[in-house]
């Protein structure tokens, strides 16, 4: 009998299935036939989990032999991680394979808010140019302060880069990372206070959610700007456009927002922000590096193999037990 | 210093010209209606000419003005100055280099950025409401690009530092190969723009480099290359870049400089591909108070009779 692989949401079918639709069997509680359904809901061991499906106790009630949980990306905030570290579910993410464009991205967001890339690009494709004459000044990216708020594989490689740029580095995470010698703040709000901007790259837990607060942000300051490439719920959205149309902060650079697609109307008014719609790692090549990393994963798997990317869930320390 | 006429071609940086206003007597060239006749009526009072990389001093200025001695171009670039006509008659030029270089340099990685990950073009897509119709289209990888920049000065330097924390692998075009660098040379620009994804214009406008990116610099860099330019307008034959960048035949540019500033070719204004600047390579308010410093630094130095700051004539 050919291995069985659960999914729940259909664009898994554009990433994964024309690779893998000869070697296992799929199973989908829309489409598959009542007949099919019925016999192997009670023994799918393995669910892949694309995009931000979300997986919950009851998802998993659904289907009581599931040892495995694969996810398509890199934060895992959809997924129900204390309850699958509950049964004993293994779960795997993205790995690294959207950290180099997700680290260009932000840099990229990073330059063109401080630099007004986009909104002097308007300038000229509106003719301004011709008519208005200089376009006002911005600001320097050389030299700047810059604070990290989560300091993984994605921080890490930030920090390579803007050094190059003559930035200052500085981090707030959970606990100081062994190996990283940049100056260390254990609140975010003492991190703000002490740099020009600030990149927001941590994971989404209920611990992150709000972490950049009303409070965090009046400490980055009226020339602050934030940068988040992470979730949108990690920032108070709320406060942060108040803050934005007020000119209580600076500006910011956003690829992520806390309702997507919505996005808050009153930043579409404003030049001092950069708006992105979720695109930080979306380039061909890290999509076929997720479908390789999620095929070895399932393949594994199968094998009783060790998984490529999977997450040390006894090792999280902000999951509740 | 009151007294000493100082003629600045025009407006530039507030600053500037109000610590000018302060310190010297300033004409405001861009306010003077009859300039023929007001330089008859002043050519001996003016002893200094204060331009910039729209405004210099050409041989028609520079003949008009016997008393001048001392042109201090708010710029790094000196196209707009007739360097022979300085020398020839002993008039001082002085620039503002060093103090820009990083700002051109973070300017030419975010272009490089804006146009591969097509960052404007994403800013657009929210703000029209597009999101909610559907995902934003894949866009291209930026890092491990290999970028190939004309000219290994200050600026290409910085570009290349940067660019290697991006992991890109960094390759040149200059007159000679430079003994300090492990990055690849190659002797001619064609050969560079053959072997490199993303070409970087960062070398200085001379007759010899106008139109140093042409027809077949253009095509050897392809459909899938990109073009960045944060040098001078005249280093591309616009009329190529734009004729390729509309049929496909290269695959995207940004661009900071133009052949007729503050005029951008119009036919670029629809394409998705590019990315259009208003000449803001070291238009930031840090570096600007930074030049505006040296020009000031440089007249003061000339009239109190010390070495100047930063001379090039």
């Amino acid at each position: 009998m050919a291995s069985t692989v659960l999914y729940l949401n259909n664009s898994a079918k554009d990433i994964i299935f024309s690779l893998l639709e000869d070697r296992f069997q799929f199973l989908n509680p829309n489409t598959s036939s009542d007949s099919l359904f019925s016999s192997l809901v009670g023994t799918v061991r393995i669910l892949l989990c694309v995009a931000n499906s979300p997986v919950n106790s009851e998802t998993l009630d659904k289907y009581p032999s599931l040892e495995c949980v694969v996810g398509s990306t890199t934060g895992l905030n959809h997924i129900d991680l204390a309850e699958c570290r509950r049964r004993g579910i293994r779960v795997t993410n993205a790995g690294d394979v959207f950290a180099d464009d997700a680290v260009d991205y932000a840099v990229g967001l990073l330059i063109d808010t401080l630099r007004r890339i986009s909104v002097a690009d308007r300038f000229v494709r509106g003719g301004s140019w011709a008519i208005k004459g200089q376009f006002p000044l911005s600001y320097n990216v050389w030299g700047k302060r810059v604070g990290i708020a989560g300091m993984g594989s994605i921080g890490r490689r930030i920090s390579k880069r803007l050094q190059a740029f003559g930035c200052s580095i500085a981090y707030n995470s959970r606990k100081p990372k062994a190996n990283i010698s940049f100056p260390f703040y254990a609140s975010v709000q003492e991190l703000a206070s002490n740099v020009d901007i600030l990149v927001v790259c941590c994971a989404l837990t209920n611990e992150t959610r709000h972490i950049i607060s009303r409070d965090v942000m009046k400490a980055l300051g009226k020339e602050g700007i934030i940068v988040n490439i992470g979730r949108g719920s990690l920032i108070d959205e709320k406060e942060m456009v108040k803050l934005l149309v007020k000119g209580e902060i600076g500006g910011a650079g956003l690829d992520v927002f806390e309702n997507e697609p919505v996005v808050p109307q009153e930043l579409y008014a404003l030049d001092n922000v950069v708006l992105s719609p979720h695109r930080g790692g979306a380039v061909p090549e890290s999509l076929l590096r997720l479908q390789e990393i999620m095929i070895a994963n399932i393949e594994a798997f199968f094998a009783n193999k060790p998984l490529l990317s999977e997450i040390e869930l006894e090792s999280l320390s902000w999951i509740p037990s | 210093m009151e007294s000493i006429g100082v003629l600045m071609m025009c407006p530039m940086n507030s600053y500037l010209e109000q610590e000018l206003d302060k310190r010297f007597k300033l004409f405001r060239y861009w306010n003077i209606p009859q300039t023929q006749q007001f330089l008859k009526e002043n050519s001996n009072s003016i002893r200094a000419v204060v331009g910039n990389s729209m405004a210099g001093a050409d041989a028609q200025l520079i003949e008009s003005l016997p008393k001048l001695e001392i042109v201090s171009s708010f710029s790094v670039g000196l196209d707009k100055i007739d360097l022979n006509k300085c020398k020839e008659k002993g008039i001082r030029v002085t620039n503002t280099p060093d103090v820009l270089t990083e700002d051109v340099a973070d300017l030419a990685i975010g272009l490089m950025l804006a146009v591969l990950r097509r960052l404007c073009e994403c800013d657009r897509y929210v703000r029209k409401g597009l999101w909610k119709t559907g995902d934003f289209k894949l866009t291209t990888k930026f890092t491990g690009k290999s970028v190939g920049i004309i000219g290994l000065g200050r600026i290409g330097t910085a570009i290349a530092k940067r660019a290697e924390a991006f992991d890109c692998p960094i390759s040149y075009y200059s007159r000679s190969e430079k003994a300090d660098t492990n990055y690849k040379y190659y002797p001619s620009v064609i050969d560079l723009a053959s072997n490199c994804q993303i070409l970087v214009v960062a070398c200085s406008l001379t007759p010899e480099t106008r139109h140093i990116i042409n027809r077949e610099v253009i095509d050897a860099l392809g459909p899938k290359g990109v073009l960045i330019n944060i040098g001078r307008g005249p280093h591309v034959d616009e009329a190529e870049l734009v004729s390729a960048l509309v049929e496909g035949r290269l695959g995207g540019a940004g661009l900071d400089v133009f052949e007729n500033e503050p005029e951008a070719p119009e036919e670029l204004f629809g394409l998705d591909n590019v990315v259009l600047l208003p000449h803001v390579g070291s238009g930031t308010i840090e570096t600007r108070t930074a030049m505006a410093d040296l020009v000031l630094g440089n007249l003061e130095a000339h009239f109190l009779n010390k070495p100047l700051l930063t001379p090039v004539v």
